[in-house]
């Protein structure tokens, strides 16, 4: 796996915008003085990530958003057929279909394999996330 | 949104299968800059696809009865499909759309070139390519075709397109002539007729068919392809209608097995019956199979050799010490396990025989960084890898052909990041 790669400056905040309002987005994505970072709303949590993914570099928050698909077996061992996650959401990276749970940012099968978080949070209801400085 | 109180700070957009192949790729372009930008890159394996201009293909078709029955069907329920024997509900490589650049349709407003020039011409510069080779993509099938003198139609159609529309506009672009081997004869016509041509840099079987490459019908083939000292590559592929593969539920589970195995059984006939030393100076070249394959087959086909040489009296040496002078291409390189991978690339030699290939814009595609990142690996061994390799093989002139890459980063679109 490639390593993820962003300049490590000074830490410098900024506000995205009413948490209230860009949760109903799911996902924004920006490029801060050439660094890009997804954010992601899950219900009430946030989220944030390096827009590189730790496959080959590629533009992970930019791909689709989908549900995590689950192999469906019944008691008896027998296949129920593949099926949509109603909880699980998925990061994938459009370049190769690498795939990323929404909330931990890791590899369905294999967890050492994530994406390179990035500090956000809410402060009186508005979203800021903080690029360079040390990494979350 | 208080986005303009922060300089330099601005939202992008989703990539999708429209997406400017400039954007979706602008971290290669990255990459190129950072570590590779004054390398000489040589892509021998890309597949603009073909199936956007599959009507033009048509349209040249030599004999009337075929080209008419091609140009009903595009025009009916075949459409960009007329002729193949492609499964269009099979078609499962973008994994549900995931995957936006597989079967891609950027929009192009040039119409000063053709479009498959413009869109090629993007990925080039975009990954930092001085040359690509192409491969057609719909065409990868075509020996699993059940009417033979299908496939020698299109195999003439496509390329005489190649060769009259697309290799002259750029020489950046290069092409193997395709064989429509399942028709030795056909081959020998076409090895004739275009095997000299600028730009055709060898040939190419696609090598999805049941045909054997030591039966007596290709010894002519063989002999003039040599002749023209230019390589012969297989390329690989799948086929769910394959009894063996039929078993497979998934994608995953065919695309990891089919696309070594034919360049498996391939290779295990040219070697057991000896071509190496019937046509010694003939490069053998073995495309889309990744590597992890070539080490398996090395051990596998010296152990049998050894227990069992009079089943392959005309050998001189052990199948794996013809097998690491046989060329390969990289892509899909498996990456996953650093120690195995080292000593796959010690055993192949890939210093001077593996050819860097992107497969762009197939959704398993590699960028030059899939080598450049390699840790153990020498600058050296990375130039020859990228692009030195296949210049020595293809003898290409090595001469800068490229834009610089933080040139393409100012200039592309900037529609999606």
């Amino acid at each position: 796996m490639s390593a993820p790669e962003m300049a490590t400056t000074a830490s410098q905040q900024i506000v995205l915008g009413r948490h209230d309002e860009l949760k109903k987005r799911q996902r924004m994505v920006i490029d801060v003085d050439g660094v890009g970072i997804g954010i992601y709303f899950v219900g009430d949590e946030v989220r944030a990530y390096l827009n590189i993914c730790p496959h080959m570099g590629g533009p992970v928050c930019q791909g689709k958003i989908m549900p995590r698909t689950l192999e469906q077996v019944a008691d008896n061992g027998k296949s129920l057929g593949l099926g949509f996650s109603k909880e699980q959401l998925h990061i994938v990276c459009p370049w190769h279909g690498f795939e990323f749970d929404m909330l931990t940012g890791r590899h369905p099968i294999d967890p050492s394999v994530g994406l390179t978080p990035i500090p956000v949070q809410v402060t009186n209801g508005e979203v800021v996330v903080t690029v360079g400085g040390p990494r979350a | 949104m208080t986005e303009n109180s922060i300089p330099n700070f601005r939202e992008i957009g989703e990539i999708t299968g429209s997406t400017d192949s400039r954007d979706v790729l602008a971290h290669a372009t990255r990459q190129a800059a950072r570590n590779f930008d004054d390398y000489l890159i040589v892509d021998v394996d890309a597949h603009v696809s073909e199936d956007h201009f599959w009507s033009e293909i048509i349209d040249l078709i030599d004999n009337d009865v075929l080209r008419q029955i091609g140009q009903h069907q595009v025009k009916g329920f075949g459409g960009q499909n007329a002729l193949l024997n492609i499964s269009p509900g099979l078609s499962l490589q973008s994994v549900g759309g995931r995957i936006g650049h597989q079967g891609r349709r950027e929009p192009v407003t040039d119409d000063s070139v053709h479009r498959f020039i413009s869109t090629a011409r993007r990925s080039m510069d975009a990954m930092g390519l001085d040359y690509q080779v192409v491969f057609p993509s719909a065409m990868l099938l075509l020996g699993m075709h059940p009417q033979d003198e299908i496939e020698v139609a299109l195999a003439k159609a496509f390329n005489r397109w190649m060769i009259e529309r697309i290799l002259p506009i750029d020489t950046r672009m290069k092409g193997l002539l395709y064989l429509p081997f399942n028709t030795p004869e056909a081959c020998e016509e076409l090895v004739a007729q275009y095997g000299a041509t600028e730009g055709i840099i060898g040939f190419t079987v696609c090598s999805t068919r049941n045909k054997p490459v030591h039966h007596d019908c290709y010894m002519r083939l063989y002999s003039m392809i040599q002749e023209l000292d230019k390589p012969l590559a297989f390329h690989s592929g799948y086929h769910w209608g394959d009894p063996s593969f039929a078993q497979l539920n998934r994608f995953l589970s065919m695309h990891a097995l089919s696309f070594t195995h034919y360049n498996q059984i391939h290779l295990t006939n040219w070697i057991v019956n000896a071509m190496p030393e019937r046509f010694p100076k003939l490069n053998m070249l073995w495309v889309e199979s990744g590597l992890a394959w070539i080490p398996f087959l090395m051990q596998r086909l010296d152990h049998e050799v050894l227990m069992r040489p009079s089943e392959a009296p005309g050998l001189k040496r052990l199948p794996s010490e013809y097998m690491r002078e046989m060329y390969y291409t990289s892509q899909p390189l498996e990456r996953t396990n650093m120690k195995l991978l080292e000593a796959t690339m010690e055993a192949m030699n890939a210093e001077t025989q593996l050819l860097y290939s992107s497969d762009w814009p197939h959704w398993d595609w590699d960028s030059p960084a899939t080598i450049s990142s390699l840790p153990f690996l020498t600058e050296q061994a990375k130039r020859n890898i990228l692009g030195l390799n296949a210049a020595r093989l293809f003898k290409l002139d090595t001469t800068r052909r490229k834009p610089l890459a933080e040139d393409v980063l100012s200039s592309r679109p900037k529609t999606a990041s």
